[in-house]
């Protein structure tokens, strides 16, 4: 089993490794394996080695880093000051960023080292990583599936062992889903936690940012860097964060894990459905109680999210028009100019976001579609908080199916309902995670497929979150049960 | 073609005007990023990534420009909700980083209100403030090579986005305006209220102010509105009186050659003196505002709100009410302080320390303005205290002086300060009163000048007055000049 992020800060802090050494392993780490992975759009291998030996000069100058030494992938819709910034978009494809995220800021702060910057579907809509324009990401356990998405090429990296710990974003499940299908945790935080300052914005009342790691010990670590008020952020919340990755319980001793009525999983295949009712016999073993909740308005998720994200988007897309920087095809005047930068520029599922947003935010339909929505929004956080005065923490899972082949999903709805379990958890800006817990062989392939279990708790209860997590995988370990198709992983 | 109409028909209809101003805010930084709020500059040399609207920036807002917007509103009366929001404006243009504006759509930071003015002639109006609320200001085009400076047929455009960002205030007035006239009256007391308030330097040149105007007529005894056109593109308060004014005649001309007035934007073309149509309303953008995620929604605190309201002192209006009709002023005088704050202070201070304002704003607008001209000194910043003005004024009303003496203890007060009172003592200026000591000035005079002397009494009366002058020269000015005159009288008779 390779490191963990813990493992490599404590070696580094003390100088029995050099940051720059685990840098110099990390990319030949890459190189051997992410022909076959992709999860990589844009390498950084000069900046990596240069901010390697910052690291390691800093250590030797008596500092104590968080992530010393700790190799980063970052999701393409970050800004990293100098660096290519794509979105997976060929309407940035080669546009560098002026300047670099906060959360990016403070991982390279807290000594992480910077190794590239992974695939995703185009500004992040999609499920798959299938809507990138420029590059295909395989899942590591099975070359022939998807790692999910949106933030599969980060999810896909933790998981082949191309990255320690990366950077995701979820908007309605783009860190939870990839999460589940490349058997790694996946951690988004409570909405406003992480400063989106240098997110390229999908739709800016529902972007969170949050890691992947191969244990939620990892996650917690990268969580504790990045969470905290940023003054340039103004939807960034201005509350004290409790410390959590030293902090984490091991047992749920007292814990009440509400199972929701309405996310039955009747109607999923009973293999799988099998694997949560074992998780959740798994939980109760650990000492917590199941009790039953109820979401009613949880089941208009899905069609609140498709009125407000695309309505949110719509609107934070104008700005790729072609005047200032990114693609630009030229016209005959101003309008066409546009008009041909944006047909040219954005893929088919972007391009069906933004219509779905212009025409529910347009006059006449606005009460009708954007208003309704938000209404309904309300309500559905109202459930939840209602569902938390009976218990601590929901589980339910966090996909509606393990990673699916290549091309199996053409119509985009059935695309939309793998994000089922994890939409109404955006909606109401719930702190929430994927954990690994089991895997099955699904019926058009042969090799077993890791399934994410969803934890969720309430508003900024990080450290009740991240401690459940942490029970249940240290008790039962699914994550290392199950070996990656690639050649030399977890060697 | 804009025929001009008779009196007669103009008198038939009455025009109906609102007016929409954007006021940028004299901040230091911009509305939602910490770039410097500056006119001019070398283009593009005062952005960032949020002003420049670059992927994955987020704005910040400016709380200054939050309360000079409630001061604003303050000072006109309004309404300041507790909640307020800001929305996102949808539409494309290319000096508009984002394609979106950050502005307010239904819950401004203030709404209601009331401007008062005044005319050249004394007269006062008023007009109904809708609403103001706070936005971004986009960048700046221009577009070569299409003649008419319009991106329409251009062969290309350069943006300079160092005023995208600038905090951007809309007042928007209902429609209480009656004429050009009290359109620029209106503007005037907005410009004079937000200096006051150190809000906006509202300079039209720098485009600190622009306005636009809603303009419809109506027969003078109708009661429902007629069909507005809305003007753009006016850039000093000349223009706009000029542009409403022609668009007044244009309507009347259009609804007395049997036509009808259709809703549309027209742009004022200074050099034409006309409007012409920019576009129709079926044209109009479909905006698209909803509630920017990006910032999270304004709660205004009681409190706040009366803190600002305390910083909020007398406005232009009051303060002409108090000199036109408390002290008498002209119109003219009373705008020419209001128009100069630290002026108006001065004069204030010589105001309460002296009985008569009148002299005081004669002295202050007068002789120490000419003086201030001439040197490049403020009146406020020179050596002449305002108790020496209340001094001297008060010396000139007890017939110590004259206000001949007076304008030179002002020259002397200008060189080196100090007390009127001193300095009329000190140079023995004090006007000569007695009787016989003038006397022997007008002997002196009348025995040097006997042919005039003679022609006066031959019944050429033009004489006399250069006599009084001699006899003030001889007494080297000091002299009671009623006296003088008097005695010279009594004694050629």
């Amino acid at each position: 089993m390779a490191q963990t992020a813990m493992e490599i800060a404590a070696d580094v802090n003390a100088r029995r490794r050099s940051a720059r050494e685990v840098t110099r392993e990390a990319l030949a780490r890459i190189e051997r394996t992410d022909g076959d992975v992709g999860a990589y759009l844009t390498r950084l291998d000069e900046f990596a080695l240069e901010h390697a030996e910052g690291v390691d000069a800093r250590v030797g100058a008596g500092e104590t880093l968080p992530l010393a030494g700790v190799p980063l992938a970052i999701k393409d819709n970050m800004c990293v000051r100098g660096t290519r910034t794509t979105c997976g978009s060929k309407i940035l494809a080669d546009w560098v960023a002026p300047y670099t995220a906060t959360a990016v800021l403070r991982l390279l702060e807290a000594g992480a080292i910077p190794l590239g910057k992974t695939n995703l579907d185009e500004f992040a809509m999609g499920s798959s990583c299938e809507n990138s324009a420029l590059g295909v990401t395989r899942n590591p356990y099975d070359l022939e599936r998807v790692p999910g998405g949106s933030s599969g090429g980060s999810a896909a990296a933790v998981a082949a062992d191309e990255a320690v710990i990366a950077t995701g974003s979820d908007t309605g499940g783009s860190i939870r889903e990839p999460a589940a299908f490349c058997n790694v945790v996946g951690f988004k935080p409570t909405y406003g936690r992480v400063s989106r300052y240098g997110l390229v914005a999908f739709a800016s009342s529902l972007d969170q940012i949050g890691p992947f790691a191969r244990t939620v010990e990892d996650a917690a670590l990268v969580y504790d860097v990045i969470a905290g008020k940023d003054p340039m952020d103004a939807t960034s919340v201005d509350l004290p964060v409790e410390p959590t990755a030293r902090h984490l319980r091991d047992d749920l001793n007292g814990i009440r894990v509400g199972i929701v009525r309405e996310f039955t999983t009747d109607a999923l295949p009973a293999v799988v459905a099998d694997v949560y009712s074992i998780a959740y016999r798994e939980l109760e073993k650990l000492g917590a109680t199941l009790v039953d909740v109820s979401l009613p308005t949880a089941q208009y998720g899905l069609a609140t999210y498709y009125l407000i994200a695309p309505a949110e988007c719509s609107s934070n897309l104008a700005r790729f028009d072609g005047v200032r920087y990114g693609l630009r095809v030229n016209g005959s005047d101003v309008t066409e100019m546009y008009e041909k930068t944006r047909a040219a520029g954005f893929g088919a599922e972007v391009k069906r976001r933004i219509l779905i947003g212009t025409y529910a935010l347009s006059s006449g339909y606005y009460d009708a579609y954007y208003v309704k929505a938000q209404k309904v929004r309300t309500l559905i956080a109202a459930d939840f908080a209602k569902a938390f005065e009976r218990c601590d923490v929901i589980a339910s899972p966090a996909a509606s199916s393990p990673a699916f082949r290549f091309n199996a999903k053409s119509d985009p709805y059935s695309m939309y309902l793998m994000d089922y379990y994890t939409i109404p958890v955006s909606l109401a800006g719930l702190p929430s995670l994927s954990v690994p817990c089991g895997a099955v062989i699904p019926e058009d392939g042969t090799r077993p497929m890791p399934m994410g279990l969803q934890l969720v708790t309430p508003l900024f209860e990080e450290r009740r979150l991240l401690g459940v997590a942490n029970a249940f995988e240290k008790a039962t370990q699914h994550a290392s049960k199950l070996t990656p198709q690639i050649a030399g992983a977890r060697a | 073609m804009t025929a001009v109409a008779s009196p007669e028909i103009r008198a038939k209809y009455q025009a109906v005007i609102g007016l929409e101003c954007h006021v940028e805010l004299k901040t230091a930084t911009k509305m939602f990023c910490g770039c410097v709020n500056e006119f001019g500059g070398e283009p593009n040399t005062h952005v960032c990534p949020v002003c420049l609207g670059m992927p994955g920036a987020l704005p910040v807002p400016n709380k200054k420009a939050i309360e000079l917007v409630i001061k604003a509103g303050l000072a006109f009366g309004a309404e300041i909700p507790n909640y307020s929001k800001f929305d996102r404006k949808n539409y494309f243009y290319p000096d508009m980083p984002k394609d979106y504006q950050i502005s307010q759509y239904d819950m401004p930071l203030t709404q209601g209100g009331v401007v008062r003015f005044w005319l050249p002639d004394g007269t006062r109006g008023e007009c109904r403030l809708t609403r103001i609320h706070l936005e971004e200001d986009t960048g700046k085009s221009t577009h070569a090579g299409s003649g008419d400076g319009r991106i329409a047929g251009s062969e290309y455009s350069l943006v300079d986005f160092n005023r995208a960002g600038v905090p951007l205030m809309e007042c928007v007035s209902e429609p209480d305006i009656r004429s050009a006239e009290e359109a620029v009256a209106y503007l005037d007391a907005l410009k004079r209220t937000f200096v006051e308030l150190a809000v906006s330097d509202v300079k039209m040149e720098e485009g600190s102010l622009r306005c636009d105007a809603n303009v419809s007529i109506r027969p003078v005894d109708a009661q429902t509105l007629g069909t507005k056109t809305e003007i753009k593109n006016m850039n000093s308060f000349k223009s706009v009186q000029r542009a409403i004014e022609s668009e007044i005649s244009r309507q009347i001309g259009v609804l007395e050659s049997g036509g009808r007035i259709v809703q549309e934007t027209r742009g004022w073309d200074e050099a034409a003196g006309t409007t012409h149509v920019m576009r129709s309303k079926e044209e109009a953008h479909d905006y698209r505002y909803f509630p920017d995620p990006d910032l999270t929604p304004l709660e205004i605190a009681a409190g706040d709100i009366e803190h600002l309201r305390a910083e909020v002192r007398e406005l232009p209006f009051e303060r002409f009410e108090r000199y036109a009709d408390g002290f008498g002023l002209s119109v003219a005088q009373a705008s020419q302080l209001i128009d100069n704050p630290s002026l108006a202070e001065y004069f204030d201070r010589v105001a309460s320390a002296s009985s008569d304002p009148q002299a005081g704003a004669n002295h202050v607008l007068g002789e120490l303005s000419r003086l201030a001209n001439e040197t490049g000194i403020a009146v406020a910043d020179s050596k002449v205290r305002p108790k020496a003005i209340a001094e001297l004024i008060e010396l000139v009303a007890a017939k110590t002086i004259n206000s001949k003496i007076a304008k030179d203890v002002i020259t002397r007060l200008w060189a080196e300060g100090g007390s009127a009172k001193e300095i009329v003592a000190k140079e023995g200026l004090a006007q000569v009163s007695d009787p016989s000591t003038i006397e022997a000035f007008v002997d002196e005079v009348l025995g040097s000048n006997e042919k005039i002397v003679a022609d006066i009494r031959g019944g050429k009366d033009k004489g006399l007055q250069f006599l009084v002058g001699q006899v003030m020269k001889a007494s080297r000015g000091k002299a009671n000049p009623k006296l003088v005159e008097e005695l010279l009288r009594k004694k050629i008779v």
